[in-house]
């Protein structure tokens, strides 16, 4: 064994890492905690009963659902399409994939905006057959899937990977259709990756900010999620109802940790 | 080809098209709508320059900041040993699960007018640099640790047993050996802290010249309905994220074929 370091050097490096991460994480997210329940639980359920607020929790839970659903589903073909099957321009989608994790909120925002826009060729032929897309829950949804796109496909893409396809192929010379295939072999195969991605995307596209800042047009009682619900109590002092739902979607972060640890591919 | 394939991969570039690369390329397309001069005169207004300037320079400030921390954090959670470190473990990812709003508001309460600790750094440089630093956290962090668990400990009792000090070790062998994830994970959060918004907006203010980065820049040009203008700050800071991902993917083959 090597020499075991000096305690002056172990314990300064354990000192300063953990007070760094007491000073940036800890003792922030405790002191938030600590105001929003200063006067006990019952102010904290007023403020997240009220109209706005219930509200704010339908459009989050309305934009979340679609996103969620929306991006499960292409991550479990685009990841089968790029594992499983061979085509020009794998190498391509595959980089593709992971585009919207390098654009800022921001101009996920502006990007829907310059296409489904109002003022815009497609957002206005679409407007004038009665759909609109930005300032409302479509474009939200938009940006949101946007954002978490790439979400179930990483999480995925290792699992088809390691699975291999032996138990498949077993399965179509036993005459399974690909249907039976999929629903009976592979699905169980990857369902903890998945059910990791779903986490993930679903973690992602409740505490969305940016890009729903640009598309929703911020309209209270009408396109305010939550998060934007945050920023606009705080902005006009309202602390208390922005801690309340800080809070709320601080617990919903924490859940989703948790079950992130559990369902996370064991690391051998 | 198996069946299904074109079926799959049509809906599949629908899909992306429709919600990714058309828009993307509008914003492109848009950022030079008067033409390239046009473009340049929109990335050069002492706001447009100024607001580029500031957030590529907090974010390398970032990038340091956690290029040192986070090697440090991940040498603890991997070689110390003490009780509660499982939780911290735990605690590393959550920045990446806490909406980016309420990162800011929480950073406010200990870092704001308010502050209990009598520091207040909200409309200041250093309040944007402890919000990025709190949301590119876990980069760093999650990138060594898994190399410094595989980090074969012999070399190091060799070295030791032929009477390298502990401070040599470290320089000549352990870090050589963590280079590329500690590139790769700076990198990742240099390119996270240019485009972040959510946690900047609070504690920024918004101050041009000041305070305001890139995102909250072009925010605000898109409320100012100067859509181009935003495109073209947009357009840059596209480029940026393109160029440090392009070269992080080099530095990665380089590091590949050298092993």
């Amino acid at each position: 064994m090597t020499d075991a370091p000096s305690p002056v050097v172990r314990y300064g490096m354990r000192i300063l890492a953990l007070g760094y991460l007491a000073f940036l994480l800890v003792i922030p997210v405790g002191l938030v905690f600590w105001r929003t329940f200063e006067n006990g639980i019952g102010p904290v359920i007023e403020a997240l009963s009220s109209p706005l607020a219930k509200h704010a929790f339908t459009v989050t839970l309305q934009v979340a659902s679609i996103a969620v659903v929306a991006n499960t589903i292409f991550g479990v073909a685009v990841s089968l399409l790029l594992v499983r099957h061979e085509f020009r321009g794998k190498r391509i989608l595959n980089t593709l994939i992971d585009l919207p994790l390098a654009v800022s909120p921001v101009i996920v925002g502006l990007a829907l905006i310059l296409v489904y826009g109002r003022l815009e060729p497609v957002g206005g032929w679409l407007s004038e057959r009665g759909i609109d897309i930005i300032f409302a829950v479509p474009g939200m949804a938009m940006a949101t899937i946007f954002v978490s796109l790439p979400l179930v496909v990483r999480a995925v893409v290792p699992v088809l990977e390691e699975v291999g396809i032996e138990q498949e192929q077993a399965a179509w010379t036993l005459g399974a259709s690909p249907i039976q295939t999929f629903r009976r072999i592979t699905l169980p195969a990857i369902r903890w990756g998945l059910a990791y991605g779903i986490v993930l995307t679903l973690a992602r596209s409740l505490g969305e900010f940016g890009a729903i800042a640009v598309v929703s047009g911020r309209i209270r009682g009408k396109t305010q999620t939550l998060t934007l619900f945050v920023e606009e109590r705080f902005q006009n002092f309202d602390e208390h109802a922005a801690y309340a739902a800080a809070f709320a979607l601080a617990g919903v972060a924490v859940v989703a940790l948790v079950a992130m640890n559990i369902s996370r591919p064991e690391e051998s | 080809m198996r069946p299904g394939t074109g079926l799959g991969l049509g809906l599949a570039t629908l899909y992306m098209s429709a919600i990714v690369l058309v828009p993307l390329g509008a914003v492109v397309w848009r950022s030079r709508g008067d033409g390239w001069s046009g473009f340049w005169h929109d990335v050069t207004t002492p706001e447009a320059s100024s607001t580029l300037r500031l957030t590529v320079g907090v974010s390398l400030a970032v990038a340091v900041i956690n290029a040192g921390f986070g090697t440090l954090i991940a040498w603890v959670l991997v070689r110390d040993r003490f009780a509660g470190k499982r939780f911290v473990d735990a605690l590393i990812d959550l920045p990446f699960a806490l909406p980016t709003i309420v990162a800011g508001l929480v950073l406010l309460a200990l870092y704001g007018p308010e502050s209990p600790l009598g520091v207040d750094l909200a409309y200041t440089r250093p309040g944007v640099v402890v919000a990025l630093l709190f949301v590119t956290l876990p980069f760093v962090v999650r990138t060594v640790q898994p190399v410094l668990i595989e980090l074969d400990r012999e070399m190091e009792e060799a070295a030791a047993s032929l009477g390298a000090t502990r401070a040599t070790i470290f320089r000549r062998i352990i870090l050589p050996n963590l280079m590329p994830a500690i590139a790769a994970g700076t990198a990742l959060s240099f390119a996270r802290a240019i485009s972040e918004y959510g946690a900047t907006v609070l504690i920024s203010g918004n101050l041009p010249f000041k305070t305001q980065v890139a995102s909250v820049h072009i925010f605000s040009q898109i409320e100012n309905d100067n859509t181009t203008g935003a495109a073209a700050v947009s357009t840059v800071l596209l480029l940026v994220s393109l160029v440090v991902l392009l070269s992080l993917d080099l530095v990665q083959r380089w590091a590949v074929r050298r092993d």
